[in-house]
């Protein structure tokens, strides 16, 4: 009975929530024509209209931008979704492919309710503002005085194509922090944990690096000059992997780990999702120049060369190490060098995009391999440390080896230390990734113990013994017939 | 009438299979199974985390024969299964009071 009540309040949440969009839809009414042609169009008028909604899109762009919102989502499922799926044991197959899909469900509804709005709305430098509310501002309208349809344009390109790359982003980066509780974390608490982290962590942090807030490379409200991040070093893998590191900790370690058989059960998946994430990354990285051109392509060539160098650092290490290189391992030093130059990929040539890759596969490494059994946390599929140590590597590096060649800064200034640049960015770098840190601790610490203390962070024992698949969705992954 | 119960390795299976057929032993049947000997299993490491596996997957075949054509079978199997390294199995032979072909209730063997 408490769970119909519970059920049936969810659902009146949810129509409340879509009809109170709709509403703000029609209250708009300056945007609904009046005069739309009925019954059998003047298809010439229409086509005309098309053209002069077309004017300032370069299409060139356009397309670029919305090949990698397709790209990056690509990365999401079935990228993410194999990766970390193949890490679990067969009992947890389906509940990490689950979070992932239910995310890219779960976290462009609330893009398209808020998101958007609190991350690139105004010019306030801590929040964006209600402009983008229900995608107000973002969707064409009829303006009935020009006679003709009106699609709000960022920069060159549609601002429905810049809010799907940026939903890109906002979907992945919650589905990141999944593979530090995975195995053991209820759904329907991954479920609130994600709409609230993406709410208070996310929209704002966005905001600040990418809006013109308080950590905008430049900006007026810029703390220490700002950083450079340019696909997400701070914003996506910082933020995700350090909140990955405190659900970790704040959950507990799995039932059984370090005594119990925990190994993956289906490298063949994870390799795959590695390649999957490495294609889907290069719309994630080229398309944050947010234009097909030169800085597009610098930032595909060193996304490329980072990855290629992790995944040989990383089966280098454990050749040597081991004895062997593991499949493992070369997908795990892709991924890292991936994170890596995410922050750097407009601002470094390829040659230091080499070494910042091998850096990563070295670093990572030893973050997953020595560091998480020294200090005893279950970073189930180590979130932490390829996407926290990674892409904390990624920011400072950027301060290291941004140049002048790449980043257009007036007056041909040089950028980066490497180049002489001076210390200002590196110190910049670093504060931003302070704040980051500091921030993404702070917040994410406070609501999981809200949802501890409410609906609870943990399934039972029983479920987790079962595993999540059966317990949590009534389904297995593999029968056999 | 005996039986003979060979644990081999996977990739010799064919090469068993094949050495019987041309003695003219027809007829085996094979298993999946896992297990360890003296060879105790092996260890596997995945992102720094180090597991024992304590069972290795072999081959189980199994074969009815005439007492007459016990030793044949028996070296037959040794030297095709044989690679000299650890692992290569072993071999167990029993005593079968009865065999009945099902289709035809052909018995002892006949039915082999």
């Amino acid at each position: 009975m408490r769970t119909h009540v519970r059920s049936a309040l969810s659902l009146c949440a949810l129509l409340l929530i879509l009809t109170t969009a709709t509403l703000a839809l029609a209250q708009d009414g300056s945007k609904v024509p009046d005069d739309l042609p009925v019954g059998s169009p003047d298809v010439a008028e229409m086509i005309e209209q098309d053209a002069a909604a077309g004017e300032g899109i370069d299409t060139g762009d356009n397309a670029w931008m919305l090949m990698s919102s397709a790209l990056v989502l690509l990365m999401t499922a079935p990228g993410l979704a194999m990766f970390y799926s193949g890490l679990v044991r067969r009992k947890n197959v389906l509940s990490v492919m689950m979070q992932c899909m239910f995310l890219m469900g779960l976290m462009t509804v609330v893009w398209a309710l808020w998101g958007y709005s609190l991350s690139f709305g105004g010019s306030d430098p801590y929040i964006g503002n209600a402009d983008y509310l229900f995608m107000n501002n973002v969707q064409s309208y009829y303006d009935a005085q020009a006679g003709e349809i009106i699609t709000p344009l960022e920069g060159t390109i549609p601002r429905y194509t810049h809010m799907l790359f940026q939903g890109m982003f906002f979907i992945i980066t919650p589905a990141l922090i999944c593979g530090a509780f995975a195995e053991r974390m209820k759904f329907s608490s991954m479920a609130l944990f994600s709409v609230l982290w993406g709410t208070v962590v996310y929209c704002p942090l966005c905001h600040w690096v990418w809006d013109g807030g308080i950590l905008f490379y430049g900006g007026e409200s810029a703390i220490a000059g700002g950083a450079l991040d340019f696909a997400g070093g701070t914003v996506v893998h910082i933020s995700s992997g350090i909140s990955a590191l405190m659900c970790a900790l704040l959950i507990g370690n799995r039932l059984g780990y370090g005594n119990d058989d925990m190994r993956p059960h289906n490298l063949t998946y994870t390799t795959l999702g590695a390649g999957l994430l490495w294609f889907g990354w290069f719309g994630f990285n080229a398309g944050s120049a947010l234009s097909a051109n030169g800085l597009a392509a610098n930032a595909f060539a060193v996304t490329h060369f980072s990855a290629a160098a992790g995944a040989v650092a990383w089966a280098a290490m454990e050749w040597i190490s081991h004895g062997k290189p593991s499949v493992l391992g070369c997908a795990s030093g892709a991924v890292a060098g991936l994170v890596c130059i995410t922050p750097a990929a407009g601002f470094v040539l390829p040659m230091p995009a080499l070494a910042m890759g091998a850096i990563a596969g070295a670093v990572c490494y030893w973050a997953v391999i020595r560091l998480k059994h020294k200090l005893r946390y279950d970073d189930s599929l180590d979130a932490f440390g390829v996407h926290g140590i990674g892409g904390t590597l990624g920011a400072i590096l950027t301060g290291v080896f941004a140049t002048r060649h790449v980043f257009g800064e007036a007056a041909g200034k040089p950028i980066g230390l490497y180049e002489g640049g001076g210390i200002s960015l590196l110190i910049g770098q670093i504060a931003a990734v302070g704040i980051t840190i500091l921030y993404s601790v702070v917040i994410t610490f406070i609501l999981l113990k809200l949802i501890d203390f409410t609906i609870g962070l943990r399934v039972s024992q029983e479920s987790e013994i079962r595993g999540l698949d059966l317990a949590e969705h009534g389904e297995e992954g593999y029968i056999f017939n | 009438m005996k039986k003979v119960e060979a644990i081999i390795r996977h990739h010799k299976l064919e090469d068993v299979k094949d050495a019987l057929n041309e003695m003219g032993v027809h007829g085996m049947t094979v298993s999946e199974v896992q297990g360890y000997g003296r060879q105790k299993g092996h260890t596997e490491n995945y992102r720094g985390a180090e597991y024992s596996v304590d069972f290795v997957p072999k081959h189980k075949i199994e074969i009815i024969c005439s007492d007459g054509n016990l030793q044949l079978v028996i070296d037959t199997i040794l030297k095709s299964a044989q690679t000299g390294q650890i692992g290569d199995g072993k071999l167990f032979i029993y005593d079968v009071k009865q065999a009945i072909r099902i289709r035809t209730g052909e018995m002892g063997e006949d039915a082999v």
